[in-house]
């Protein structure tokens, strides 16, 4: 996964390279947790492009994120979904509370 | 009788999901699933994994055993361990509920479970373990067309 702040806009971007499941929410809500601390960004929008997977262990870890942002009054946003996932977070409702934008380019 | 069939043994570590999820879709891979099918199955059984080891083993070292059958077209998935089981399976098939919401678990396991297959059983005896029994046809998209065509319902 690659973390990177956008300083002029608070924007924290963090493109998930790997499949997301139980083993894998561990190593990156660890490193998003931080990065969010440290910056304390004003929206942090999460890159799907290369996510080819993701189980219920997503859901919750999107959600956790989701609060945390709202804790310090910022928001969060999912881009470049896949039709699988966008299945999965459908199915828990997250669409409702989490903005999903299909194609976008995140520089 | 079965078509074909084969076994998996495991540690229950996190690592081996993606382990068990891409056996289980080689596997499934010969009654030439969808990308979607297959991606069903993979969820299923990444879902029924993790329960195991968060819940029937609570991280603890345990073996996770799955058995695979293709019967005709279908996958039948048994994913079992001998964990500490689930006291009210009822509640546990429900959406949203869980018993880890501190490790931020969405409770939609069991969910996910049942709309990607088309049967999921659950068998749980506390203090013994779990099983879980999950079945999916896969449809023969390209068998189904050759047949049509034989028929000579299309001129």
């Amino acid at each position: 996964m690659n973390i990177n702040y956008e300083k002029k806009d608070k924007l924290l971007i963090v493109e998930i390279t790997e499949e997301i499941d139980h083993h894998a929410v561990e190593k990156i809500r660890r490193k998003v947790d931080d990065g969010i601390t440290r910056y304390m960004p004003r929206k942090t929008i999460f890159d799907f492009s290369r996510v080819t997977f993701m189980d219920s262990a997503g859901i919750g870890m999107i959600i956790g994120r989701y609060k945390m942002m709202k804790l310090i009054g910022g928001s969060l946003e999912i881009v470049n979904i896949s039709s699988t996932v966008k299945r999965i977070l459908e199915m828990s409702g997250i669409n409702k509370i989490i903005p999903l934008e299909g194609k976008k380019e995140v520089v | 009788m079965y078509d074909n069939e084969m076994r998996l043994e495991f540690l229950s570590k996190s690592s081996n999901e993606a382990f068990a999820r891409i056996t289980v879709a080689a596997f499934a891979a010969q009654l030439d699933p969808t990308i979607e099918e297959l991606a069903d199955i993979k969820t299923a059984v990444s879902e029924a994994v993790t329960n195991s080891i968060i819940h029937g083993y609570e991280n603890m070292e345990g073996i996770i055993k799955i058995k695979g059958r293709i019967i005709k077209n279908t996958v039948e998935l048994e994913i079992s361990d001998t964990g500490k089981g689930i006291e009210n399976v009822e509640l546990a098939r429900k959406p949203l509920y869980t018993t880890k919401a501190n490790l931020e678990r969405s409770g939609m396991g069991f969910t996910i479970m049942e709309s990607f297959m088309d049967e999921v059983e659950i068998d749980s005896v506390l203090g013994l373990g779990t099983k879980v029994i999950m079945r999916k046809k896969i449809k023969k998209h390209i068998e189904d067309l050759d047949e049509i065509l034989s028929v000579g319902g299309v001129c």
